[in-house]
C-alpha cells in the first residue's frame, strides 16, 4: 500500500513512506521530516510560502507530488544555511530586518537564493520581477528587495 | 515588610516553563496549570526573576509579527537595567499572563508596554529598597548595572534578592521611570529577536506544533454560508487511509485523520447533502443594500453650530459619497490551532490576538467553566485583526472533543478567504458649504457602519453547530475619525449604526478610522479644489494653531516631498501618462499619533492603470521604543493599505464568497510597491502611542487626491481599479 520514496534532502539521503505518491512534497517535508521552515500558504502555487529548491531550482512544494521528488536533490530553508554559516540571503534578511510575521520569508529567501545563483548582479527591478509571485501581507517588500540587493553585493 | 515571598505555586509555574519539550517545540506543556499571579495590578503578573537572574516578562498583548516582543524586552531591560539577552517573553497564555485585552487598536505599546514599564519600574524601586537595607545604603546612592545593585565595592544581584521567588507587590503606575537622558536601550533601534530563527527555519509557529498522539482535522464548510448539512456520507471516504472520524452537527462538518494529507483528501472527498441557502445580497447592489438596512442607533460623534443651515446658505455647495469595499484579512498562512483535552481540561494553542477572550468563548461553546480552558498564544501568520485563528481553535476543540485525542486544524486557502470575518462595507455621505473666499461654512458627514462595540466575534463552529455563543454583532469598523480636528464654524458628523451587515464583521487594520479618514481627507481635497487653494496650505489654514505637532507633521511631509504650492488638479492633462500628487493628514482618533503623507501617482489614460510612484510619510507617535520597529510598521501600513486601496475587493454570489484564492482576490506585488520616504518624529519625553495602525489611515485619501491632481477625476470608491478610473475618465 505504502510506497518508499528516496531523495536527497539538505545533503542527506531521506526516505519517506507515503500512502499516496501524489501527496505534495510539502507534507512529506513538514510532517515526515520535520522541516517546518517552509509553510503552507495556498496549496495552489500562487503565494510562494512553500518554496524549496529542487536540483537547485526554486519550486513550489505544495504543487509537487512527493513521488516526483524521487532521486532529486531537495534543499529547504534549514539546509540553505545556519546561524554559524548563513547563506548570504539569510544574513542580508537579518541585516535589513526584512521580516515581520515571517510566514512568507522562507519562500522569499529560497526564491531569491536560487535567483542569485543564476543572476549574481541583478538590478532592483529584476529582483522585483523575480519575486512577483511571492506574496507578503505585512508589507516587507522594500526591505526584502534591499536584502536581496545586499546579498548580491556580497 | 518584605515584599518578596516564596510561593510554591509560582515555582511550579516557573518550572513548567522549562520542562523538556515533548517534541522539540516551545516549552508550553499542557500540564502547566500551576498558579501564578495574573492580575494586572500585580508586579508578579508581569515579571519573574529566576535564581540565575534571568528575567521573564509576561504580557497579555502578543507579537502578531509586528516586533512588539522585542520592544517589550527593551522596556523591561531598560527599567530593570539588565541586558536584553537576559529577558524572555511569555505572551498571551491565560494561565500565566495578565489579561491586557485583545492585541488590537495600535495599543500594545501605548497600553500594554506602559503597563509593563510601570511594573518594571515598581520592581526596580523595590529592589533598590531591599538592596539599600542589605547594603545599609540609602537607595538614592545605589546604582544598578547588569542586574546588580552596587554601593561602592559592595553589590547584590536581583537573583540574590528575589531569584526564584514570586514578586509580591502591587504595580504603582507612578513609580519613577528612567528619564530620556538616562535611557540606554529604549529609544534605540534593536534588532528583532525573532528574525534569526525565522530566517533559519527554526522558529516555531503554531502551525508547527506537534503533540503526542496528535491527529489532523479539517473543517468542511458549507457551499452556501447559511446551509445545514442534511446528510453526510461517510462511505465516500472509504478509499482514504487513516480517516478517524467524521463530525457532523448542524452546519458544522469536520473530518479527523491520522495524517494531514488524509484529512485534506477526506475534507475534499466527503459527500454532504447541504440544504439550500441564498441569503447574501447581490454584490452589484451592495450600496443599495447598505442604505436599505435598518438603522439601530444614530450616533452623533461631533456637532458644532447648525451645519445643515450653514451649508444651505452657502454660495457653493458640494456633496459626495465615499464607499469602501468589503475586505478579507487574507492572511498568508491559513488559520491554525491545536486543541488537546486532558480529562475535562482543554488546552488550545492558537495565534489568537485575544487568548483571554477566546478562553471564555470556547468555554461557552463547550458548556464548561472558563477555568477548565487554557489558551496559549503561539505566533501565526500576520492577521491584521481578528481573522480566522479563533475559529480554527473552535474547530480544533470540537474535533478534539469528538475523538479524545489532540487535533491540529489548519484551514485551506479557500477556508481562509471564504470564512474569515470580513471588514464590512463602509459608506460615508458628505456635504459642505463654501463661501466666496473658499472657506468651509458647514460640514456634514453621515457614515453607515454596523452597530455594536468592539467585543468578541462569534466562533464559526459555534454558529454552524448552533452551540452557545454571545450572538452580539461586532461592528468591524468603528466610528473614530469621522469627526475631524479642522476648524469650521459648523460641523455635524453622524454614524448610522446598522442592524445587520452581510458578512460576519470584524476589524481589519485601522478599522473605521481608515474609511472615515479616506472620506474626510478626500472630501476636504474637493473643498480645496473648489476654493482654488493649495491642498497643504488649505489644511494648515484649517488646523488650529495649538495643534503644533499636527502642523509640524504636515509641514515636514510637504518639505520631504518637495511639495510645489499650487491648486489641484494640475493643468496639463492632455498626455497619455498623467502625473499628480496628493496630501493627507490625520490625528489618530483625534487624541494620538499624528501622520501626514504625500502620494505621487502616474495614471495611464488609455487603460486607467494607476501606479503609485513615490510615497512620503511623517509619523509622530510620541516616544518610540524601537525606532526601526516603528519604521517597519509604517512601511507595512503603507504597503498593506496600497494593496487594499488599489486591488482588494471581496467577491460573492448570493450563497458564498467567490474570491477564494490569490487569483480572485489579488493583492499588491513587488513591482507595484513604490519607494517610500519616511520621517519618524521622535519625542522621547512624550508618552508612547501606537504605530501599528495610524499610518494606514492616510493611504486611501493620499492616493485618491493624487489621482485627482493628475487627472481631474475623483476616485471615491475603494478599490481604485483601472476599470473604475477608465469609466470616470471617459465620463469626465
Amino acid at each position: 500500500m505504502t510506497q518508499t520514496i528516496t531523495m536527497t534532502v539538505n545533503g542527506r539521503e531521506a526516505r519517506v513512506e507515503v500512502a499516496d505518491p501524489d501527496m505534495p512534497l510539502l507534507y512529506a517535508l513538514r510532517n515526515e521530516l520535520g522541516l517546518t521552515g517552509l509553510h503552507f500558504g495556498c496549496g495552489l502555487g500562487q503565494c510562494g510560502a512553500c518554496t524549496v529548491h529542487v536540483d537547485g531550482e526554486a519550486a513550489r512544494s505544495c504543487m509537487l507530488p512527493t513521488a516526483s521528488a524521487a532521486g532529486k536533490r531537495i534543499t529547504t530553508l534549514e539546509g540553505l544555511g545556519t546561524p554559524e554559516r548563513p547563506h548570504p540571503v539569510q544574513a542580508a534578511f537579518i541585516a535589513e530586518q526584512a521580516v515581520q510575521c515571517g510566514y512568507c520569508a522562507s519562500g522569499m529567501i529560497m526564491q531569491s537564493a536560487a535567483f542569485l545563483a543564476k543572476t549574481p548582479r541583478p538590478t532592483e527591478d529584476q529582483v522585483r520581477e523575480e519575486l512577483v509571485n511571492n506574496i507578503c501581507r505585512c508589507g516587507t517588500h522594500p526591505r526584502v528587495v534591499a536584502a536581496v540587493m545586499r546579498a548580491a553585493r556580497g | 515588610m518584605n515584599a518578596i515571598t516564596n510561593r510554591r505555586g509560582f515555582l511550579q509555574a516557573g518550572a513548567a516553563l522549562t520542562v523538556a519539550f515533548s517534541v522539540g517545540l516551545r516549552p508550553r506543556a499542557a500540564a502547566a496549570w500551576a498558579e501564578k499571579p495574573v492580575a494586572a495590578d500585580e508586579v508578579g503578573a508581569f515579571l519573574s526573576i529566576d535564581a540565575q537572574g534571568a528575567v521573564t516578562v509576561y504580557v497579555g498583548k502578543v507579537d502578531l509579527g509586528t516586533g512588539v516582543r522585542t520592544a517589550f524586552m527593551q522596556i523591561a531591560a531598560e527599567e530593570l537595567d539588565v541586558p536584553m539577552a537576559r529577558v524572555t517573553v511569555v505572551e498571551g497564555d491565560t494561565a500565566l499572563t495578565p489579561d491586557q485585552g485583545a492585541t488590537y487598536g495600535s495599543l500594545s505599546i501605548q497600553n500594554g508596554g506602559v503597563a509593563l514599564r510601570a511594573a518594571a519600574a515598581t520592581a526596580r524601586r523595590e529592589f533598590l529598597r531591599l538592596a539599600g537595607e542589605r547594603l545599609n545604603t540609602p537607595p538614592a546612592e545605589l546604582r544598578v548595572e547588569d542586574g546588580a545593585i552596587i554601593a561602592g565595592s559592595r553589590r547584590v544581584t536581583y537573583a540574590e534578592l528575589v531569584g526564584g521567588r514570586a514578586i509580591n507587590l502591587k504595580v504603582d503606575a507612578n513609580a519613577p521611570i528612567k528619564p530620556p537622558e538616562a535611557r540606554r536601550v529604549v529609544g534605540r533601534s534593536a534588532p528583532r529577536v525573532d528574525i534569526p530563527e525565522k530566517v533559519f527555519g527554526r522558529f516555531h509557529y503554531v502551525h508547527d506544533l506537534k503533540r503526542p498522539g496528535m491527529l489532523h482535522g479539517r473543517p468542511v464548510r458549507p457551499p452556501a454560508m447559511g446551509a445545514i448539512a442534511e446528510a453526510v456520507d461517510e462511505a465516500s471516504l472509504r478509499d482514504i487511509p487513516g480517516v478517524v472520524r467524521v463530525v457532523h452537527q448542524g452546519g458544522f462538518v469536520g473530518v479527523v485523520a491520522e495524517s494531514e494529507w488524509s484529512a485534506i483528501r477526506a475534507a475534499q472527498a466527503l459527500r454532504v447533502r447541504w440544504s439550500d441557502w441564498a441569503g447574501l445580497p447581490e454584490q452589484a447592489k451592495i450600496w443599495e443594500h447598505v442604505r436599505a438596512t435598518p438603522v439601530a442607533q444614530v450616533q452623533v460623534t461631533s456637532e458644532r453650530g447648525d451645519a445643515r443651515r450653514a451649508i444651505e446658505g452657502a454660495p457653493k455647495q458640494l456633496a459626495a459619497t465615499y464607499d469602501f469595499a468589503i475586505h478579507s484579512h487574507a492572511s498568508m498562512g491559513p488559520s491554525c490551532a491545536v486543541a488537546e483535552f486532558q480529562g475535562d481540561r482543554l488546552t488550545v494553542w492558537s495565534a489568537s490576538q485575544a487568548t483571554h477572550n477566546l478562553r471564555k468563548q470556547l468555554a461557552m461553546m463547550l458548556g464548561v467553566e472558563a477555568e477548565k480552558v487554557r489558551c496559549v498564544y503561539m505566533e501565526g501568520a500576520g492577521c491584521y485583526g481578528r481573522n480566522g485563528h479563533e475559529d480554527a481553535a473552535a474547530d480544533a476543540a470540537l474535533l478534539a472533543k469528538a475523538v479524545g485525542r489532540p487535533v491540529r486544524v489548519q484551514w485551506m486557502r479557500a477556508d481562509e478567504h471564504g470564512w474569515d470575518p470580513k471588514g464590512p462595507p463602509h459608506l460615508v455621505d458628505l456635504r459642505a458649504g463654501i463661501d466666496t473666499q473658499g472657506n468651509i461654512t458647514g460640514w456634514l458627514a453621515d457614515a453607515y457602519i454596523p452597530k455594536g462595540a468592539g467585543g468578541n466575534v462569534d466562533l464559526t463552529a459555534a454558529e454552524l453547530a448552533s452551540l452557545p455563543r454571545e450572538q452580539i454583532l461586532s461592528p468591524g469598523n468603528i466610528v473614530h475619525n469621522l469627526a475631524h480636528g479642522y476648524a469650521m464654524p459648523a460641523v455635524k458628523t453622524t454614524c448610522h449604526r446598522l442592524e445587520t451587515t452581510p458578512f460576519r464583521p470584524s476589524w481589519i487594520r485601522t478599522p473605521g478610522r481608515m474609511q472615515n479618514t479616506f472620506a474626510t481627507e478626500a472630501f476636504l481635497d474637493e473643498c480645496a479644489a473648489e476654493a482654488g487653494a493649495d491642498p497643504v496650505e488649505y489644511r494648515l489654514r484649517l488646523l488650529p494653531a495649538e495643534e503644533t505637532r499636527g502642523r509640524e507633521a504636515l509641514e515636514r511631509v510637504a518639505r520631504l516631498a518637495d511639495w510645489q504650492t499650487r491648486a489641484s488638479p494640475q493643468r496639463d492633462r492632455a498626455g497619455a501618462v498623467l502625473r499628480g500628487r496628493g496630501v493627507t493628514y490625520v490625528k489618530y482618533e483625534l487624541v494620538r499619533t499624528y501622520v501626514a503623507a504625500v502620494a505621487e501617482v502616474e495614471v495611464t489614460r488609455g487603460t486607467g492603470a494607476i501606479r503609485v510612484t513615490r510615497f512620503f510619510c511623517t509619523h509622530d507617535c510620541g516616544q518610540m521604543i524601537n525606532p526601526d520597529g516603528v519604521r517597519a510598521q509604517v512601511e507595512g501600513n503603507i504597503v498593506h493599505t496600497l494593496s487594499r486601496v488599489l486591488k482588494e475587493e471581496l467577491t460573492y454570489d448570493r450563497r458564498a464568497v467567490t474570491s477564494l484564492d490569490w487569483a480572485s482576490y489579488p493583492v499588491i506585488t513587488f513591482p507595484e510597491v513604490p519607494p517610500m520616504t519616511i520621517e519618524l518624529i521622535d519625542r522621547p519625553a512624550e508618552r508612547p502611542w501606537g504605530a501599528g495602525e495610524p499610518a494606514a489611515a492616510i493611504v486611501p485619501s493620499a492616493v485618491s487626491n493624487a489621482i485627482y491632481d493628475a487627472t481631474g477625476v475623483r476616485m471615491r470608491s475603494v478599490p481604485f481599479t483601472p476599470a473604475k478610473l477608465l469609466a470616470a475618465l471617459r465620463g469626465a
